[in-house]
């Protein structure tokens, strides 16, 4: 395909072409937009976790100066639809939800009432003057609490807290387990986690009485799926709404859903014929935007007892929280579709049971499900390895599939694309200096320090994904137009919020084009300008987005020849394009450039017979298979045997995502993914009480790596390309998070390893290892 | 992130500043605004005025005075960090300001402010009782001065009147023997186990301050005692230091249980106490 022509931008470490504007504070965000006539729109929430609503006044906040409206479930919950989940399993029970809660609550933080004002403050101030009569109700907040049969019912009309189990068995796991030498077994607690992108959610939504359209701006990654649900929701047809994403700053999955909010706004724009605006607190952020993980599981692995793994059994509980957002049900399966790694197992079982409680829901967050895969497996290739007294690189290259054997058939029903698994592994260990470190470990050992080395190799799936796999599709759209002007526009439907495609599209539509990198701009995030698009998640924009484009360019390149053909006097066969210019075969001396050929289409005084003007294509492409980057990562800390803090020593890290169009994306995407690693087994969780009180709210509670919690990388690659694509290339968003989290805790808990410590769930805080070398004192 | 509507009052001298705080009831000091705008944002205060002291010169700076050093109210943390003259007289002030927040925080927030605050966790606290450090306090009957032990007296409560403005923190100079060591909550930076150590290598006795382990800061007096005319060596500083905690009902918060922060209020003392000792 027209990638393989290239003058030279493609695998460059260029700058982002976004960061000029952002860092200068040119860039607008959704609360940089502004409307003529806007109001302000105001949530007010539940204080409890669970609770009766006998009545709500709303007297006083209507008359107070500046309040346009105020509204409660009876108004407007009719009017807005229920919120959708694309993930519902069969036969699950699910709540109706609803954009206000009508006469209970479910979860700290579930709104209740809306005040629409002429600004901010006035909106504000009526929230206090609105008196809500609760009668607080029984509340569980514990998971495996919720399965006992006295439990307090999350939704009582439910009359359970079970919403589903869902089952994966694949190959024959009886036989697996009586051909075990050994089983071993771990309870295994993935903590929920907030997302706390830096910039919270918000909308703003502008009705057009006239043409009868709503626009919603919105601080999400995806308006294309916004315009695809919204509809049902709120009855505006998808062909009169146009969804805008401005700059968005984070997602991290926490923006990978249709919420309440956007909703609300749409509708109480329409029904007020004003602009509506709502801009989410940092409180709102982190009670009522999706929360992240939250599985508890048992595990049990089958093992030879010459390290050969035969077989992982799983039985996981997965906390929803009270709803179920977009995908809240299948983010958990997606742990079992994980579950057997980089490994060669005959058999794998989940048997998983989905649980609602009183907290906010669970979704897609920072790897989305995958990140609970690696960290079991990876965990417990260690505890085997520590079981057994094998080697913990052996055992892994034991049962690593062999370069030849892709496309690998996994345990689990997968077919990973491409790999090479053992030569990230001896690319790290190198980096890491792998023999000096270990006899660094036994000198730091033999002076009595709790000196630690982990490791994880990690497969992962990107590019989500063919559409077969996906609720509404898994293709992804592009548009590619040389102006008049010779200017090249390229349009994505992938939506990048961050990860710089605005970049990397540029680099490779250059290539293929042959034309200055300067002459492209890149567009999305607006659905009237990116008409179709599946938007980014798991890892797919680029994979599949990036493909997209370069078929345009194909399209558009097979026209121009077309054209060049004709003016050059010649047949289409005999055009050779090359680096932007077309000639004809053996005279080089005359060409057309883009520039000509777009005046010409453009023009359309001079063209072939039959041939459509313009210069222009678009085109959907389809991926045939999911991609599976991988890589590993090696990690030495020492831990602190007075207070359990732990330092990072060493930070190596090998991934390999194929091809990288852009090496300095790549980087910055794996240490953003790293960073959170660090944060989630250090120190991040969130905290309800028994009462589902959230006691992390704020960023004076819930703690997110800063700058200095950071250690050096030292970062490579190894590149395999991926057969399911024409660059070759797999995807790095979340690769970094997927692939650390289990290399750090296995480092803390090989530091901990001489005091006879197994195991310690996450976050692995001070005063956790600090209780821990407590109790093997005493 | 709103807060609920006040009226804004910027004096430009002390006395008005008083009158103000006189004749407004529910009024704020306005400082640094660090703890104050936070916590009328979420609501957790609700002033209907607020005095802003910006204006104020006489309760900024940081200058020699009778043979102590004289640190307006207003000084920020980064005018403490920074101070040459605090760097060679007091240096146990600059270390312990370079533990608040981050550079935006301390470029605006004051030692005053944070004092009158009082958060539990707050650093200045440790430094300022291991200093035997006094606060000059102004009301309408005048000035008075208030010692540091009597200075704190409950949690986030200080011996400061509603209608009385703390103007300035009075220290003395001091050897290089100090040291500040502390261990942060991890999401919001303050205190779990702040000391600060003043070691008087001459006259054998040392100060501790303690903060972010009980409902109000404290003096180690237990550790004092025991180092008491003693030489400093690590078994004698290891010994005193097990008493960090004594005598104090220690805080729990999903931050860190009771036990855990007593524990660091013990091993953070004696590496105060090496530190300074080592200086």
């Amino acid at each position: 395909m027209a990638a393989k022509k290239s003058n030279g931008y493609v695998g460059r470490a260029l700058k982002r072409v976004e960061d000029p504007r952002l860092i200068q504070g040119l860039a607008s965000y959704l609360d940089d937009l502004i409307l003529p006539g806007q109001l302000h729109a105001a949530l007010l929430r539940s204080p409890y976790a669970h609770a009766r609503i006998n009545s709500i006044k709303t007297d006083a906040a209507r008359a107070c100066p500046g309040v346009v409206g105020v509204f409660v479930g009876a108004d407007v919950n009719q009017a807005c639809g229920v919120i959708p989940c694309a993930a519902l399993m069969p036969d699950q029970k699910a709540p109706q939800h609803t954009v206000l809660a009508s006469d209970r609550v479910y979860f700290v933080g579930h709104p209740v009432a809306v005040v629409v004002a002429a600004d901010r403050y006035a909106a504000r101030d009526a929230l206090d003057l609105i008196e809500v009569d609760y009668e607080a109700l029984p509340v569980v907040s514990d998971p495996e609490k919720a399965l006992a049969k006295d439990s307090p019912l999350t939704h009582p009309h439910l009359g359970t807290n079970l919403a589903f189990t869902w089952t994966l068995a694949q190959g024959d796991l009886a036989v697996a387990f009586r051909q075990a030498d050994r089983v071993i077994k771990q309870r295994m607690v993935h903590q929920r986690l907030i997302p706390m992108a830096i910039e919270p959610r918000g909308c703003l939504a502008s009705w057009h009485p006239g043409e009868q359209t709503l626009t919603l701006y919105t601080s999400t990654q995806i308006p294309h799926l916004v315009r695809t649900l919204l509809p049902a929701m709120i009855g505006v047809p998808e062909n009169k709404l146009r969804v805008v994403a401005p700059e968005v700053g984070g997602g991290f999955g926490s923006k990978l859903n249709l919420y309440a909010e956007e909703a609300l706004c749409s509708h109480l724009a329409m029904r007020l014929r004003a602009p509506v605006k709502w801009i989410e607190t940092r409180r709102e952020n982190a009670s009522a935007t999706i929360h992240g993980r939250d599985q508890i599981g048992e595990y049990e692995v089958a093992v030879k007892k010459d390290g050969t793994v035969l077989a992982v059994k799983a039985r996981s509980i997965a906390d929803l929280g009270a709803y179920n957002q977009l995908l809240t049900p299948a983010i958990p399966t997606l742990t079992g579709s994980m579950l057997s790694g980089c490994y060669k197992l005959k058999a794998v079982r989940m048997d998983l049971l989905g649980v609602y409680t009183h907290k906010m829901a669970t979704d897609a967050y920072r790897g989305a499900g995958r990140p609970e895969a690696t960290y079991t497996i990876e965990r417990l290739m260690d505890l085997i390895a520590a079981e057994l007294s094998l080697d913990r690189v052996q055992i892994r290259q034991k049962n690593f599939p062999k370069p030849a054997e892709f496309p690998f058939n996994t345990a689990t029903g997968l077919t990973y694309d491409s790999g090479n698994y053992q030569g990230a592994l001896k690319k790290a260990q190198e980096l890491a200096g792998w023999t000096k470190l270990l006899q660094q470990q036994a000198a730091a050992r033999k002076a009595g320090a709790l000196f630690g080395i982990g490791l994880s190799t990690y497969v992962e799936i990107c590019a989500l994904g063919p559409s077969k796999m996906m609720a509404a599709g898994g293709w992804e759209w592009g548009c590619v137009r040389i102006e008049m002007s010779g200017k090249v526009t390229v349009i994505t439907g992938a939506t990048p919020h961050g990860q710089g495609q605005e970049t990397s599209f540029a680099q490779l539509s250059a290539d293929a084009l042959g034309v200055p990198m300067e002459d492209i701009v890149v567009m999305r995030g607006d659905t009237a300008v990116a008409h179709y698009g599946r938007d980014t998640y798991g890892s797919r924009a680029t994979v599949i987005g990036g493909t997209a484009i370069l078929m345009c360019i194909d399209k558009v390149v097979a026209k121009a020849r077309r054209l060049a053909a004709h003016l050059l006097g010649t047949k289409e066969k005999q055009v050779e394009f090359k680096q932007g210019h077309f000639s004809v075969k053996g005279s080089p001396k005359k060409t057309l450039g883009w520039k000509q050929l777009a005046a010409e289409a453009y023009v359309a005084k001079n063209i072939p017979k039959d041939f459509e003007p313009g210069l222009e294509a678009s085109s959907f492409f389809e991926p045939p298979n999911c991609t599976y980057p991988f890589g590993t990562h090696i990690v030495a800390v020492e831990v602190s045997r007075e207070t359990g803090e732990v330092r990072i020593l060493k930070y190596v890290a090998v991934d390999d995502c194929g091809p990288q169009i852009n090496p300095l994306l790549v980087e910055g995407q794996v240490q953003g993914g790293i960073a959170h690693s660090l944060g989630q087994v250090l120190f991040e969780r969130a905290v309800y009480d028994e009462n589902g009180q959230l006691l992390t709210g704020e960023f004076m509670d819930y703690p997110l790596p800063r700058a200095k919690d950071i250690p050096e990388y030292i970062m490579d690659s190894t590149v395999t390309p991926s057969p399911s694509n024409p660059m070759g290339i797999k995807g790095v968003g979340e690769a970094g998070t997927i692939g650390a989290t289990p290399a750090i805790a296995n480092a803390i808990l090989d530091a901990l390893s001489p005091l006879g410590i197994r195991h310690l769930d996450l976050p692995l805080t001070p005063e956790k290892v600090w209780r821990a070398i407590q109790k093997k004192k005493h | 992130m709103i807060p609920a509507p006040f009226s804004y009052l910027r004096p430009a001298s002390l006395e008005q500043a008083l009158g103000a705080l006189a004749s407004h009831e529910d009024a704020k000091i306005l400082a640094g605004g660090h703890s104050l705008l936070p916590a009328m944002k979420l609501r957790l205060a609700q002033p209907r005025v607020l005095i802003d002291l910006s204006r104020v010169t006489d309760l900024k700076g940081i200058r020699e005075d009778r043979g102590q050093i004289l640190l307006g109210a207003m000084a920020t943390h980064y005018e403490v960090e920074s101070s040459p003259l605090l760097r060679k007289s007091c240096p146990l002030l600059p270390e312990v300001a370079a533990h608040i927040g981050d550079v935006q925080v301390r470029n605006r927030g004051t030692i005053g402010g944070s004092l009158v605050h009082a958060d539990p966790a707050a650093d200045w606290p440790a430094a300022i009782l291991a200093l035997d450090a006094e606060m000059e306090v102004a009301g309408p009957g005048g000035r008075r001065l208030v010692k540091a032990t009597d200075f704190f007296t409950d949690m986030m409560q200080v011996a400061i009147q509603p209608n009385e403005i703390l103007c300035s923190i009075r220290v003395p100079s001091t050897a290089a023997t100090v040291a500040y060591v502390k261990f942060a909550q991890k999401a919001s930076g303050f205190a779990i186990a702040g000391v600060a150590a003043v070691v008087n290598k001459k006259a054998a006795t040392v100060q501790v301050g303690i903060t972010g382990v009980a409902p109000k800061p404290y003096r180690a007096g237990a550790v004092e005692e025991a180092l008491r005319g003693q030489l400093l060596t690590s078994n004698s500083i290891a010994a005193a230091a097990e008493h960090a905690a004594d005598e104090v009902e220690t805080l729990n918060d999903i931050h860190a249980s009771a036990d855990y922060r007593a524990h660091l209020a013990l091993v953070n003392t004696r590496r105060a106490l090496e530190l300074a000792a080592s200086r």
